[in-house]
């Protein structure tokens, strides 16, 4: 059996084994670390310790986003809907509080319930309506940020419980609370994916659905909470958002799907399902905040960002194409 | 009273007729050849068993109980494996994480039921090893595998559970001759434990050597099902492309 050796020893078997089997993808890290580098290089104020709070003060609610992307990926899914969720869950969570004076548990519990009802919705649209992801989050896009402008009237709702903003703008140990969530969120997030029947059967429906199914996976049941947990990890990240601002905005994370989706895949989590890696999603949010971080150092207006980050997106898919074997076959 | 009895299955897609009423049986340790032209409901059959598709009418009882209502999980605890002809495989995964795929061997920490990686690895080899087939190592992923360890590995995940019933669709179609004769004689090994299989087969030399019963399916319906000593490949292959279908004419020649 050489042939079976042979492979392995190729510089491509090598690569597209590093790719798959690797808890995350190696390119990652050299991309962070020249930017970082770059960055520190062209601005002054970019590597003091009061800037890297901010990174990674921004990078919470793209890294809790993108981790539920990466769920939702694995298992060869997308979901476009996750930057409306962010808007739905924080007019709704303000609303609870600002609106109806509940209790502050009230407005945490009204976000990720907003989020997670939406994204339960996305699933039973693709599971039991056959209806593409792509399409059935998509519509979820529009009609999510529909519902938040028509709940707040299109205006923000201001002033969320102490306990609540204390989420978003509290310091413990002089570190942000968001980064802290963020943290939490990544090990379980990493332990489901990789430890659990949950995240195995995400990445084989993205593998072999036909398999899975075969093998007793219940699928559309699986694929149902899997937007649900993308969807209620939106509604934390709209949690997040609304507590730093201290309000309910209806246009909160307004293409944050791309960045997320960026984030995530620049991670290493295979766009066409199969396999993610939360490690990596985070590194990639991190790359996400940097980026943003330093162009905002560098005076540049916000409206590049989005063109550098549609950029990273299609050159990252783009580069996995030319390296695998599996994008060249397809 | 027999391990597998089909009665009466039917299944329709649209307005398709895939099965019209499908009967026969299985014993233990039976080995039965399920034959048939392209599109003769083989698959579609084999599916229903195995819970991937919803029969539309009739009945399928396994082990003295009604499969109704059962999805494809509760129908392997109930010891019915099937090996596919695509095999089944998660490409991305490893031999260990395939041979345990749905059945994933797990330990409690803290509460939570995580998967046991190193205790699922240390049975897959010793499965491998008891099969002899030849996987290098059960940490391969199983897309690098060649066709005949990927059989190999399909085999293993089909045979690991102890089953009362194995189905194979078209197991030696994609094999070299020398890996025919080998999974022949698992059929063989197979069968003389007790366990009853299944084999759907273009082959009908391979039918012949290993079965001890010969189901044809022509149309969505058997219309034949013979001992092989009391039949001819002859008479098989004639009920298969429907030569029979008109006695009268066939006894006027």
């Amino acid at each position: 059996m050489s042939a079976s050796a042979s492979p392995a020893a190729s510089p491509q078997g090598w690569r597209s084994r590093l790719a798959v089997k690797a808890a995350f993808r190696f390119e990652s890290l050299l991309v962070l670390a020249a930017l970082v580098a770059v960055m520190a290089a062209l601005s002054p104020v970019f590597l003091s310790v009061s800037n890297f709070l901010n990174i990674v003060l921004s990078t919470s609610v793209i890294g809790v986003l993108a981790i539920g992307m990466t769920f939702v990926i694995s298992s060869a899914g997308i979901d476009l809907s996750v930057g409306s969720l962010i808007g739905l869950s924080a007019v709704v969570g303000a609303l609870a509080t600002a609106n109806f004076d509940l209790p502050w548990p009230t407005c945490i519990l009204a976000c990720l319930a907003a989020g997670a009802f939406a994204g339960w919705v996305n699933g039973f649209l693709i599971t039991k309506g056959g209806i593409p992801p792509f399409i059935a989050t998509l519509g979820m896009l529009g009609v999510a940020r529909g519902v938040a402008l028509v709940l707040s009237d299109g205006v923000s709702i201001y002033g969320l419980p102490p306990e609540v903003v204390y989420l978003g703008q509290g310091r413990p140990f002089g570190v942000p609370t968001p980064v802290f969530v963020l943290l939490g969120v990544a090990v379980v997030a990493h332990v489901l994916l990789v430890h659990t029947r949950f995240g195995v059967y995400a990445q084989v429906i993205g593998d072999n659905e036909a398999a899975a199914r075969a093998m007793g996976v219940r699928v559309e049941r699986h694929k149902t909470l899997l937007y649900a947990l993308c969807g209620l990890l939106a509604g934390l990240a709209g949690l997040l958002f609304a507590a730093r601002i201290n309000s309910g905005e209806p246009t909160a994370g307004l293409s944050y799907e791309l960045t997320a989706i960026t984030a995530t895949v620049i991670g290493g989590t295979n766009m066409n399902g199969g396999h993610g890696t939360v490690v990596g999603t985070v590194i990639g949010a991190l790359i996400m905040g940097v980026l943003q971080n330093g162009l905002n150092l560098l005076a540049v207006r916000p409206f590049y960002q989005q063109i550098a980050i549609g950029a990273v997106l299609v050159l990252v898919v783009w580069f996995d194409r030319i390296n695998s074997r599996e994008g060249w076959r397809r | 009273m027999s391990l597998l009895e089909l009665k009466d299955v039917r299944k329709s897609f649209g307005a398709i007729e895939a099965l019209r009423g499908a009967t026969f049986s299985v014993d233990a340790g039976a080995v039965v050849g399920l034959v048939g032209d392209n599109g003769a409901g083989k698959s579609t059959l084999m599916k229903t068993i195995t819970g991937v598709y919803r029969p539309d009418g009739g009945e399928i009882r396994f082990d003295g109980a009604s499969l109704a209502g059962k999805d494809p999980g509760d129908i392997r605890k109930a010891g019915i494996e099937m090996i596919y002809q695509d095999l089944a495989l998660a490409r991305m995964r490893d031999v260990a994480s395939n041979i345990f795929l749905g059945r994933e061997l797990t330990r409690s920490v803290l509460g939570l039921r995580l998967i046991d990686a190193k205790r699922m690895r240390s049975e897959a080899e010793a499965m491998i090893a008891k099969l002899g087939a030849r996987v290098k190592s059960v940490t391969q992923l199983a897309g690098q595998l060649s066709g005949g360890q990927q059989q190999s590995v399909a085999i293993a995940r089909a045979l690991t559970f102890n089953p009362k019933l194995v189905i194979m669709d078209e197991p030696t179609a994609a094999l070299a001759v020398r890996e025919v004769e080998h999974v022949l004689e698992l059929i063989r090994t197979l069968s003389a434990q007790g366990i009853a299989v299944i084999l759907i087969s273009h082959r009908l030399t391979d039918v012949f050597a290993v079965c001890d019963r010969i189901v044809v399916l022509r149309q969505g319906a058997v219309i034949a099902d013979d001992p092989t000593k009391g039949t001819s490949m002859n008479a098989v292959v004639a009920h298969i492309v429907g030569a029979t279908d008109l006695p009268h004419q066939a006894a006027a020649r």
